[in-house]
C-alpha cells in the first residue's frame, strides 16, 4: 500500500468527508425550504451524497469484500432507478416517492438481517449493537410494505378508498407485540434466525394492514410519515454498524420528515393521528348516479348545451383538477378558452393549492398548454369572484370544490379550504362517473340545483364544447 | 463499548436537532419536493450495505446486501433524480420546446 492510498483509506479522512457530506445535507435541506433556492439545494445534496459514497468505498473495512458484488448492486440499482425517476409521469411523483422511500426501508431491514447472520445470530453479546439492529428491521420492514401499499393505491392496483380491516388497531397491536417479543427474546440470547424471520415478517404485516385502511386522500401524509420511519432506521441501523453518516443523515431526515409531516397534515387539515387510525372517507357510501345522500338528483347535460351556456357568459371560471391532469385535457382547455375569448368572454382559470395532487403541478400543466399566467388565480383571489362568475367548469376537480368543508361541520374534509364554485350562477361538471373523489366522500355540488353534469373523458368532453362553440 | 455507544447516541441527539431546526416553515408548494429530498437523502443506508458487505461470508448475507445495495442505490439516483424534476416545474418560464421528461 503508498503512503497516498494510505492517507485516503485512513479512518479520519473518511470522517472527514461524512463531515463534509454533512454539512451538505444540511445546507441542502435549508435550501430546498425556499423555492428560489430548491433546485440548488437539491444539487448540493446530491453531491454531498456522491462525497460519502466515495469516502465509504475507500473505508479498510471494505477491503475483504467482493468489489464485484459492490459494483453489481450499484449498477442494478442504477439502472432501474435512473429511467424510474425520468420517465415517470409528473401526475405520478408522489408514488414514485413512495416507491423510492420503500426501498430505502427495505434496504434497511436487508442490513439488519445481514448483520444478525454475521454476528452468528448472538445479539446479547453486545446490546449496543442487538437493540438497534432490533429496532432497524422492524422500522425498515414496516416502511418497505406500508410505502409499497401506499404506491399501490396511488397508482390504482388497490383499491384507493379506506379498506375497513375487522379488529384492525387490535391485529396491529398484536403484530407489533409480535415483532417486539421476537426481538426481546433474540436480545436475551436466543440465536434463532427464524425470530428473526417473524420480526421482519410481523413487521411486514403491520405495515400493509396499517396503510390499507387509509384513504388515498391521506396518502401524502403516510408517505411523509414513513419517510420519517425510514430515516430513523437508518439512523439506527447506523449505530448498529458504528457509521456517523448513517446515523446523521438518517437521524435529521427522520426529524425534519416528522417535522413536514406534520405540516402537510395541517395544511391539509388533518392530524397525523387521525390519518393514521384511518377511516377517512370509509363513512359516506360512493354514489352511483341518481339521488345521493343528500335527497337530490344529478342533472346530466350535453356538450352542445354548455357550449350555448358558455357562449352567452360574460366571465368563465375553469377549476382544472386531477381528472384533466389524467386525462391531458390542458390542451384542449385552452383551445376551448381561445374560443370563448373570440366571443369577448372573460376566461379565468382557478388553482387549489393542492389541485393535482402536488403542489405547483397545475400551474405548471396550463403553462404548458399556454396559458397566460396572469389567467392563472389563486385560491384566494379568486374565492370572491366566483359570486360574479356566470359559468364555473369543473374540469375533473372534486373535494376541492366541495362546499361541505365550508357548511357542514361533521364532514371529514370540514375546515378543509375550498374554491367556492357553489356560488357562481352556473357550475358545469365535467367528470367521469358519480364515482366518489380521492377522500371518498360525497361532493353535494354535484347536487346543487344550479349544477349540470357532462360526463365522459374530459378531453373529448371539451373538444366537444369547442366544436359546438364554433358553431355558434 | 460504552464510550462508543455514548459518542453515537450524542451524534444522534444533535442531530435530530439539525433536523427539528432546518425545516422551519415551508410554502405549501414546497412540501411533496422536500418530501422527495428527504427521502433521497436517507438514501444514505447504502453506505450501510457497503460497510456490511465487507464482513459478510456466506451466500445468502451477501444475496441480502446486494440486494440492499441495489434499493439503497434506487433510492438514492431515484430519489435525487425525481426531486430535480419535481422542482424544475418551479421555474418562472417553461422552456418552449418539453424536454422529452413530460408525459406524451
Amino acid at each position: 500500500m503508498t503512503a497516498a492510498t494510505a492517507f485516503f483509506q485512513d479512518a479520519d479522512f473518511i470522517t472527514a468527508a461524512y463531515v463534509v457530506a454533512f454539512s451538505m445535507f444540511i445546507t441542502g435541506l435549508a435550501k430546498l425550504t425556499s423555492p428560489t433556492t430548491a433546485v440548488q439545494g437539491n444539487k448540493i445534496a446530491a453531491v454531498g451524497m456522491l462525497i460519502a459514497v466515495l469516502a465509504t468505498l475507500l473505508d479498510p473495512a471494505l477491503d475483504g469484500a467482493d468489489f464485484a458484488l459492490i459494483a453489481g448492486g450499484l449498477i442494478i440499482g442504477t439502472i432501474v432507478g435512473v429511467p424510474a425517476a425520468r420517465n415517470v409521469k409528473m401526475t405520478a411523483m408522489p408514488q414514485m416517492v413512495a416507491l423510492f422511500n420503500g426501498v430505502g426501508g427495505g434496504a434497511v431491514a436487508l442490513i439488519a438481517w445481514a448483520e444478525f447472520r454475521e454476528l452468528g445470530g448472538d445479539l446479547s453479546a453486545d446490546l449496543a449493537v442487538g437493540i438497534p439492529l432490533v429496532f432497524a428491521a422492524i422500522i425498515g420492514s414496516i416502511s418497505f410494505w406500508g410505502s409499497n401499499i401506499a404506491f399501490g393505491k396511488l397508482q390504482g392496483l388497490i383499491s384507493g378508498s379506506p379498506v375497513k380491516i375487522p379488529a384492525g388497531l387490535f391485529v396491529n397491536i398484536a403484530l407489533l407485540a409480535a415483532a417486539i417479543g421476537a426481538g426481546v427474546a433474540i436480545l436475551l440470547g436466543s440465536e434463532s434466525e427464524g425470530l428473526f424471520i417473524l420480526i421482519l415478517v410481523a413487521a411486514a404485516i403491520l405495515g400493509n394492514l396499517s396503510v390499507l385502511p387509509i384513504g388515498g386522500a391521506d396518502m401524502p401524509v403516510v408517505i411523509s410519515t414513513l419517510n420519517a420511519f425510514t430515516g430513523l432506521s437508518a439512523a439506527a441501523a447506523g449505530i448498529a454498524l458504528n457509521n456517523y453518516a448513517l446515523i446523521v443523515a438518517g437521524m435529521i431526515v427522520g426529524a425534519s420528515g416528522t417535522i413536514l409531516t406534520d405540516q402537510m397534515a395541517k395544511a391539509m387539515n388533518r392530524s397525523i393521528g387521525s390519518v393514521l387510525l384511518g377511516g377517512f372517507g370509509g363513512e359516506a357510501p360512493a354514489v352511483e348516479g341518481g339521488a345521493g345522500e343528500t335527497g337530490g338528483t344529478v342533472r346530466s347535460t350535453s356538450a352542445a348545451d354548455v357550449a350555448i351556456l358558455l357562449a352567452y357568459a360574460r366571465q368563465v371560471v375553469v377549476v382544472p383538477g386531477y381528472g384533466m391532469a389524467v386525462a391531458q385535457a390542458q390542451h384542449a382547455v385552452r383551445e376551448m378558452a381561445k374560443a370563448l375569448e373570440k366571443k369577448g368572454i372573460e376566461v379565468k382559470y382557478a388553482i387549489h393549492p393542492v389541485a393535482g395532487r402536488m403542489p405547483g403541478h397545475m400551474n405548471v400543466l396550463l403553462a404548458e398548454a399556454d396559458v397566460p399566467y396572469d389567467q392563472l388565480k389563486e385560491m384566494d383571489d379568486i374565492n370572491p369572484e366566483f359570486g360574479r362568475t356566470d359559468v364555473s367548469l369543473v374540469i375533473g376537480a372534486n373535494d376541492v370544490t366541495n362546499p361541505d368543508a365550508r357548511l357542514k361541520a361533521d364532514s371529514p374534509i370540514y375546515g378543509m379550504p375550498i374554491l367556492n364554485v357553489d356560488e357562481s350562477k352556473q357550475v358545469i361538471v365535467l367528470k367521469r362517473s358519480m364515482a366518489s373523489g380521492f377522500a371518498g366522500i360525497e361532493n353535494p355540488l354535484f347536487f346543487n340545483e344550479k349544477t349540470q353534469m357532462l360526463f365522459g373523458d374530459a378531453k373529448s368532453s371539451v373538444a366537444e364544447i369547442t366544436s359546438e362553440l364554433g358553431g355558434l | 463499548m460504552t464510550s462508543t455507544i455514548l459518542t453515537n447516541l450524542a451524534i444522534l441527539v444533535l442531530a435530530a436537532f439539525v433536523g427539528f431546526q432546518v425545516i422551519s416553515k415551508v410554502p405549501n408548494t414546497l412540501h411533496t419536493p422536500l418530501m422527495s429530498g428527504t427521502n433521497a437523502i436517507h438514501g444514505i443506508v447504502l453506505l450501510g450495505g457497503l460497510v456490511a458487505i465487507g464482513h459478510a461470508e456466506g451466500f445468502l448475507s451477501r444475496l441480502l446486501l446486494v440486494i440492499a445495495i441495489a434499493f439503497g442505490t434506487i433510492n438514492v439516483v431515484g430519489g435525487f433524480l425525481v426531486t430535480d424534476r419535481m422542482l424544475s416545474m418551479f421555474k418562472k418560464k417553461p422552456e418552449p420546446v418539453a424536454d422529452g421528461e413530460d408525459e406524451p
